[in-house]
């Protein structure tokens, strides 16, 4: 894959709109259109590194451009830790894909539009804007530094011209507004066309001013700050259905804002014991309903997910349901409860299911049935009995997240290895593929993967033990339509296509 | 920190151990792969562990409410099960409402738990006397700077004395010189006053004057070398 360092303009992403910066080779392909998980025919679109590493490329410009390659990105001395992808999001027509990273940065891809040209290009993501959403924080009444890092990001259903998107960290969520500008007034009176005042004896005749067309210009402005609403870490913020509200959840409080208000909030949900001494539990992920604008889930540490009805009272501290699957007693172990653990929690587009990520499986609920899920899908089952040495190294503890396809037909989730799974829910088929710089040609066919559980390893399936667990896939996204994914892989985003034969 | 020729500390060999080894010991006692296993030795370990990550997770600015909450559990569960097994010699019978304190001088390793839990107890001692005045005392862990423990998780009792004497103190206690008489080497006597009295003291101390004298040794060496680095400096210094 050849980047074009020709783009010079790395380092004022606010104000140009910058072409592609992975160039697909190979032969064009068709469009994507509804299909189910298509195993062994999703393409890499491209890969996308944030602007820290292309603006180092840069300065490398008098270096022959073919030692740009591959290799020279692999090197891993160029990613920094702020560059770690956070957070991955589509906006609700897919045209936007929004990343929060580490170091308190967003950065917004756009969809590359259709030509006739280039039809192949289609399906790409290009930059579109990037800011930095939050700084570092010093809290000086409890000496405490707050972390920049964007735990969540939410768009909001378009309304009018411009983009907005909620971003959050751990402790203040902001409303922050894209839009784009690409006319500007010329033919001032007053002023001359640097902006200077013309001396008005000068000025003999009238004009109107008008448009004229200019570079696109795009910015973001933060229009709302949500902030000393949460004592403790904001892991899940969503948006509901009625568009005026959202709420944002930490560990043991679930706060519902009005987006115009900013000086106060309600707080929902309180499971903070009146003796800490009883803490037990901590709510892990919520979410609002996707239509109906009463209801809202949440998911615990202990495996528990509750739905909740706001017209029920103004706290909702007593569940109008509560889901939880009996343990399994042939599966018990000291790690049962932090395994059962829900990271995520996503309601269906249809908002007839909600499914669940813990540590080893994804589960899918049917919102009329509280005592088991009606469908359970082992992600690396091979793990369980390696449990103790990760919960040596604090593996045990990462939070995956999971993403439904457009029409529910589909589930998926990151895994080791830079390994993500995909589940057919109605073939019950699955597949498993990797993100990696090494085994993708961009257009080339990903391969599925497999895991060597014991016995014979046969030629391409790779061994429980050689595993990498620091390279995890913790965020993916889904576009709401078609069958686009994004995969975060620790610095570097990859967008894959469904190939339609 | 370290000097020639002593051996590296217990927990980090064995933190370093083995990548991902398949292994069952860990498994809930009244699981059948567990008959072939050591179990008492194997969840002295994996409690030992669960405590270093306990510290670890205490010790950090805001600790992750989840993961502290998780680890805790995991340690009930632990404590739980060595409870009934106590294979191990003179172990008495836990209490009616047992604190994790007072099983860990109840366990095997008594002599070495009674110095970390003394060892914990005067780092919180020292460096809750410097900590700045909290805002409400419910505020719970993400309020709470490096090392002095929640007063409000009572799981973790044997963290708690010193911070629960300076709110008791109120502010005034903040500003009391540091007491120096602590940094005495003659505190590191085995079985001294450092420990929390409770029922379980009795085999604590009669187990502790049999420990090793180069452990002893080592764990002062650590701690004053750590209250070096820690101790920031306080009123009238």
């Amino acid at each position: 894959m050849v980047l074009q360092p020709s783009e010079r303009h790395y380092g004022d992403w606010n104000h140009r709109r910058l072409g592609p910066w992975c160039s697909p080779t190979g032969s064009p392909a068709p469009l994507s259109c509804e299909t189910g998980c298509g195993e062994g025919s999703w393409i890499l679109v491209c890969r996308l590194l944030v602007p820290t590493q292309v603006s180092l490329l840069s300065m490398e410009e008098d270096i022959d451009t073919r030692k740009i390659n591959n290799s020279f990105l692999r090197d891993h001395s160029y990613a920094t830790e702020a560059d770690i992808i956070s957070t991955v999001e589509f906006n609700h027509t897919g045209e936007l894909l929004a990343t929060g990273d580490k170091g308190g940065r967003v950065v917004i891809f756009q969809r590359e539009q259709e030509s006739k040209n280039q039809v192949h290009r289609r399906g790409e993501y290009n930059v579109y804007s990037t800011f930095q959403s939050h700084e570092p924080e010093f809290d000086y009444l409890k000496s405490l530094e707050i972390e920049e890092k964007i735990n969540k990001i939410r768009w909001l259903p378009q309304q009018n011209a411009a983009y907005f998107l909620l971003s959050t960290n751990d402790k203040t969520v902001k409303l922050w507004k894209v839009s784009e500008r690409d006319k500007r007034p010329e033919g001032y009176n007053l002023k001359d066309e640097e902006g200077r005042l013309r001396d008005p004896a000068t000025i003999t005749t009238l004009r109107v001013p008008v448009l004229r067309p200019m570079d696109l210009m795009v910015e973001a402005t933060p229009r709302r700050v949500f902030a000393n609403a949460h004592t403790y870490h904001i892991n899940s913020i969503s948006v509901n259905s009625d568009y005026e509200t959202y709420m944002s959840a930490d560990d043991l409080r679930i706060n519902l804002w009005n987006f115009e208000i900013t000086n106060q909030s309600f707080n929902i949900v309180d499971i903070k014991p009146a003796n800490m001494e009883e803490l037990t539990e901590v709510i892990t992920a919520a979410e609002f309903h996707p239509h109906h604008c009463n209801t809202f889930v949440y998911s615990s540490s202990k495996g528990t997910i509750r739905l909740c009805d706001m017209r029920a009272s103004a706290l909702c501290d007593r569940h109008t349901k509560f889901f939880e699957e009996p343990e399994d007693p042939s599966n018990r172990s000291f790690f049962s409860e932090i395994i059962s653990s829900i990271s995520d929690v996503k309601f269906s587009h249809s908002g007839r299911y909600i499914m669940t990520r813990d540590y080893l499986t994804v589960k899918v609920w049917d919102l009329n049935m509280e005592n088991r899920p009606i469908e359970t899908y082992q992600v690396h089952d091979y793990l369980r009995s390696k449990l103790c040495s990760l919960y040596e190294n604090d593996c045990i503890f990462d939070k995956f997240e999971c993403v439904w396809n457009g029409s529910d037909s589909v589930i998926m989730t990151g895994s080791y290895n830079n390994f993500f799974r995909m589940f057919d829910r109605n073939t019950k088929r699955d597949v498993t593929l990797e993100a990696s710089r090494e085994n993708s040609k961009p257009r080339a066919i990903l391969k599925p993967r497999k895991v060597c559980v014991g016995g014979k390893r046969r030629k391409d399936e790779i061994s429980v033990d050689s595993l990498d667990f620091s390279k995890k896939i913790l965020h993916t996204a889904w576009h709401p339509s078609e069958n686009i994914i994004a995969v975060a892989a620790t610095n570097n985003l990859y967008i894959f296509q469904d190939k339609v034969n | 920190m370290l000097s020639k020729g002593l051996k590296r500390k217990r927990e980090e060999e064995e933190e370093g151990k083995e990548a991902l080894a398949v292994d069952t010991w860990w498994l809930d006692p009244g699981h059948p792969a567990v008959a072939q296993a050591p179990p008492a030795v194997a969840s002295s370990s994996l409690f030992d562990l669960s405590v270093l990550k306990l510290h670890h997770s205490l010790r950090q600015s805001e600790p992750d409410l989840r993961h502290l909450v998780l680890v805790v559990n995991t340690l009930r569960r632990i404590q739980a099960s060595m409870a009934p097994t106590a294979a191990l010699p003179p172990v008495p019978s836990p209490p009616t409402a047992p604190s994790i304190a007072d099983n860990l001088l109840a366990s095997s390793d008594a002599a070495l738990s009674a110095s970390m839990a003394s060892l914990l107890e005067d780092l919180s001692h020292i460096e809750g006397l410097s900590q700045a005045p909290q805002p409400l005392v419910d505020e719970g862990p993400p309020g709470r700077p490096t090392g002095g423990a929640p007063p409000s998780l009572g799981a973790l009792d044997l963290l708690g004395p010193a911070t629960g004497c300076l709110l008791d103190d109120g502010l005034e206690g903040l500003f009391e010189d540091i007491d120096t008489s602590m940094y005495d080497s003659e505190l590191w006597a085995p079985a001294s006053e450092g420990h929390k009295s409770s029922p379980e003291d009795g085999p604590g101390k009669e187990e502790a004057p049999e420990l090793d004298e180069a452990e002893l040794d080592y764990l002062m060496d650590v701690l004053v070398g750590t209250q070096a680095l820690e101790r920031p400096p306080g009123p009238g210094r």
